[in-house]
């Protein structure tokens, strides 16, 4: 329990995706099985157990110590594990301390009433940090900053493994992966990825560079097609098993049920998720109602009813079509498409086009209804395989221009690693008028890249320079009428918020140029960004 | 001159806006306003100030403070005194006992008329390499700080934490690990520590620590080899897979640009609670104090049983509710002028 506390501690610092990939791997390459496996189903969210509630812990330590004391001192924590794990005022004579996988198999297999006092057990023997690993553990949601994705590509690098392969067989294995380890350290052959159901790794496309592309490319060879703003996913409905996985292989399947309903095939599709109204698409901030859940209700499923715009065939019954040209998979799809009976799978149609410059024009004036809000086009070559990763060529992504708008800084922050003596992350304001008719700067978003190094430095200099007041790593950086400094941002979408006081929030939004020249007085009007508001 | 039949401990110290006052003995503790006589716990600076008329302290406070201040920092002049003497002042008893905070830290203890008042200044129990270590001494009153006073400040020990820094050196050899740490004390203590733990490479430092670096080898505390932290004659990737010693502050600041990728490490009390870590940054928490934690706190009362406990700075209202809860009487002098963060 002590190596997995630790990994937990230092990963809930550590920001830059190289360190945590270096902290899991030697991780998992120093500590045993069964627990550094369970230790990796912790980091993916393959575990769950419901035997122990936040409710109890409170109770079991408020019968400890005095309440008073307790209330101080959550009072300034401020997080209810944390605290408890500081303050538990351990019995003497406690067991030694217990091992991930003693505490998660036992878990699994008590009652509610007995967990509570093998909890209290554990929390007598364990230290400050193991003890805030374990009711981490217990309560869900560890919140390090891991995706199951950097998990198992810490997985791939101990193997020397492309991570494609890992995901291949990720739903046919099972914790504490004594199989995966096995053969990731070549002591046995890799697992078998025929589980029914399984998850199939995703081809990916290239950006595609606009300058010297198109140049090279035969416009005869490609299709193209919308890219929808949703996102992608597997669909996978195979002897009896039904399952709907992210690009990354993480199964989503408890969130869709009304999507799963829908899988009514042998096979498997690639296509994308999307809310659907009477067969229109809805905006992505529609769809984000929908994700990241881990339960949902009626309601909110006929509120956004979600289905899928199928792409690609990769599975027609039993046969694998994936060796296929996509101009056969094309064929293939549009058959077995046409055969379902459901209205929440449809085709993303194809869009004809003979020329690059006609291309060119679609994209940037798209017809009325679902391609206006979609997110730019795809360019699949016909004679191209399936294949996992991101192969150069077979399949570009052409995305539309994005929207630009001219903020000023308002707020800087320290950034990490490297960054760590920058001010590096920027939160940024558009004007409004408040009610006396004052213009005043309300913020509307946040960007941290986007930027050269050397321009870091001039815009960490001019934060040093023009600090107004500090709050931690925070400093408030002067922005007037007459003096700020102005940045030309480039986002992907706008959507109403009720999180932001602006009430507008930007997808993906990055520093696209620094205007030094540009007075901070003439940067853009919180009512331009409304006007740019999804859907 | 008549007294009052019974003393009461106020007749002997109480709390002035300069400071905590012994009024028959006529001189102050640790006073944070120039006075004609102070007796100085320690030399951190918020506890010894330039600019008083005569100064006693252990020599080592008082080489301290000539360093800081420069050699005349007493106007009239110091009055040293070595751990287990006694000196006379005005008819009061003054002697110095070990705190185990800091390198010639103290506890002032006053005694007059059969009253003896401990003020314990800051201190910690556990071990430190660097200094001399806390001695219990039976009184009616303890005068203790409470930096540390809430349930959730439980330092574990410092071994553990050198060695999850240099598990994280080993793991991060092409990066350099910046541990900040306050010049006077921690820097030291941090990196003796890193000696007994068998690191015996060169160790680069602040510029703003070398004179106090020196100051504790001159009195017995070996530091191993340390060097500037400069790039002058080297590259910045020759600190890969090193470490550096440097004030706290200097994390954040543009000198520590200088370093590959660093790691910031800060070692503090504070550092018990996450928050605290995020909102300054840092990736790797070193929890070593040179402070009591609750558990000494409360241990240290538990033992010394004093007929009263006076709380000088720090998180006062949860250690007077503990000693509410044990019965022994306390209260919060409330003195102010001691800093409560950067000290650590």
């Amino acid at each position: 329990m002590r190596a997995f506390a630790h990994l937990l501690d230092r990963l809930s610092l550590t920001a830059s995706r190289n360190a945590k990939l270096t902290l899991i791997e030697a991780f998992l390459r120093s500590v045993p099985d069964p627990d550094r496996g369970y230790a990796l189903a912790a980091l993916t969210g393959a575990l769950s157990f419901d035997a122990a509630k936040p409710a109890f812990i409170r109770k079991a330590v408020e019968a400890r110590m005095d309440a008073q004391l307790f209330a101080w001192s959550y009072d300034y924590v401020g997080d209810l594990a944390e605290t408890v794990a500081l303050v538990w005022p351990a019995r003497p004579g406690a067991n030694r301390e217990p091992e991930l996988s003693e505490v998660v198999e036992a878990l699994k297999a008590t009652s509610r009433a007995q967990a509570q006092q093998l909890i209290e057990g554990w929390l007598d023997a364990l230290d400050a940090d193991g003890r805030w690993a374990l009711l981490k553990l217990m309560t869900g949601g560890l919140r390090v900053g891991v995706s199951s994705r950097l998990a198992k590509q810490a997985c791939a690098n101990l193997g020397g493994v492309p991570i494609g392969e890992i995901e291949e067989v990720w739903h046919a294995i099972e914790p504490p992966y004594g199989d995966l380890f096995a053969w990731l350290e070549g002591r046995s052959d890799r697992p078998s990825p025929d589980a029914p159901g399984r998850f199939r790794p995703v081809m990916l496309a290239q950006a595609i560079d606009e300058a010297v592309d198109f140049a090279k490319l035969d416009p005869a060879d490609y299709a193209a097609e919308w890219k929808w703003d949703g996102i992608r996913v597997q669909a996978v409905s195979e002897r009896g098993e039904r399952r709907l996985y992210t690009r990354t292989g993480d199964d989503i399947s408890a969130t869709f049920p009304d999507v799963l309903e829908a899988l009514d095939f042998e096979g498997a599709l690639d296509g994308e998720l999307l809310v659907m109204h009477g067969g229109g698409v809805a905006s992505f901030g529609d769809l984000q109602q929908r994700l990241n859940r881990k339960t949902v209700d009626g309601k909110l499923m006929a509120a956004h009813p979600a289905g899928i715009r199928a792409y690609d065939l990769l599975l027609d019954g039993e046969e694998d079509l994936r060796g296929l040209p996509f101009a056969q998979r094309r064929k293939r799809l549009e058959a077995f498409v046409a055969r379902l009976s459901t209205s929440r799978i449809d085709l993303s149609p194809l869009q004809p086009f003979e020329t690059w410059e006609a291309l060119a024009a679609l994209r940037a004036d798209p017809p009325i209804g679902d391609p206006a809000i979609a997110e730019g086009l795809m360019l699949k070559r016909w004679d191209s395989a399936y294949e996992p990763g991101r192969p150069k060529g077979p399949w570009f992504k052409w995305k539309r221009d994005p929207h630009l708008v001219d903020a000023v800084l308002m707020y800087a922050q320290r950034g990490h690693g490297k960054r760590s003596s920058f001010y590096s992350d920027y939160t940024f304001g558009v004007w409004r008028e408040d009610e006396t008719g004052d213009r005043k700067l309300t913020p509307v978003g946040k960007a941290y890249f986007g930027f050269t190094d050397e321009e870091l430095k001039q815009i960490d200099k001019f934060v040093r320079d023009h600090t107004v007041e500090r709050f931690g790593p925070v400093r408030s950086v002067r922005a007037d009428l007459e003096f700020g400094l102005v940045f030309e941002v480039a986002f992907e979408g706008l959507q109403r918020s009720t999180r932001h006081k602006s009430g507008v929030a930007m997808r993906f939004p990055r520093i696209s140029r620094i205007r030094w020249d540009k007075p901070s007085r003439e940067a853009d009007e919180l009512s331009t960004l409304e006007r740019m508001l999804d859907g | 001159m008549s007294y009052p039949a019974v003393i009461k401990p106020q007749d002997l110290l109480c709390p002035k806006p300069g400071g905590l006052y012994c009024p028959p003995g006529d001189f102050y503790i640790d006073p944070v306003r120039p006075v004609d006589r102070a007796v100085i716990t320690h030399g951190h600076s918020d506890h010894a100030r330039a600019g008083h008329g005569t100064v006693l302290a252990t020599p080592q406070t008082l080489a301290i403070m000539a360093e800081r201040y420069g050699e005349d920092f007493a106007v009239v002049g110091r009055q040293p005194l070595a751990y287990g003497e006694s000196v006379t002042i005005n008819g009061v008893e003054v002697s110095l006992v070990p705190a185990g905070h800091v390198l010639g830290s103290a506890q002032a203890v006053v005694r007059w008329k059969g009253m003896t008042i401990v003020v314990s200044g800051d201190y910690k129990r556990r071990r430190d390499p660097t200094c001399a270590r806390f001695e219990p001494t039976p009184c009616d009153v303890f005068v203790t700080e409470a930096t540390f006073g809430l349930p959730v400040f439980r330092h574990p020990d410092d071994a553990g934490e050198i060695a999850a820094l240099l598990k994280s050196v080993a793991q991060f050899p092409d990066r350099a690990h910046i541990v900040g740490a306050y010049a006077l004390g921690k820097a030291q203590r941090v990196i003796r520590l890193l000696r007994e733990a068998g690191w015996d490479r060169t160790i680069h430092v602040h510029g703003a620590m070398e004179r106090l670096n020196r100051l504790y080898e001159v009195h017995g505390v070996d530091l191993g080899p340390l060097a500037p932290a400069t790039t002058e004659r080297g590259k910045a990737g020759d600190f890969a897979g090193g470490i550096i010693v440097a004030p706290p502050s200097a994390l954040a600041d543009r000198w520590s640009r200088r370093f590959p990728d660093p790691v910031d490490c800060f070692a503090s009390g504070w550092m018990r609670v996450r928050a605290r870590a995020r909102q300054r940054g840092v990736e790797l928490p070193l929890i070593i104090s040179d402070h009591a934690d609750w558990d000494e706190l409360t241990d240290t009362l538990s033992e010394l049983r004093p007929g009263e406990v006076w709380i000088t700075h720090g998180r006062e209202e949860a250690l007077e509710r503990w000693c509410e809860l044990e019965g022994i009487p306390a209260r919060a002098l409330r003195l102010v002028g001691y800093d409560e963060e950067d000290g650590e």
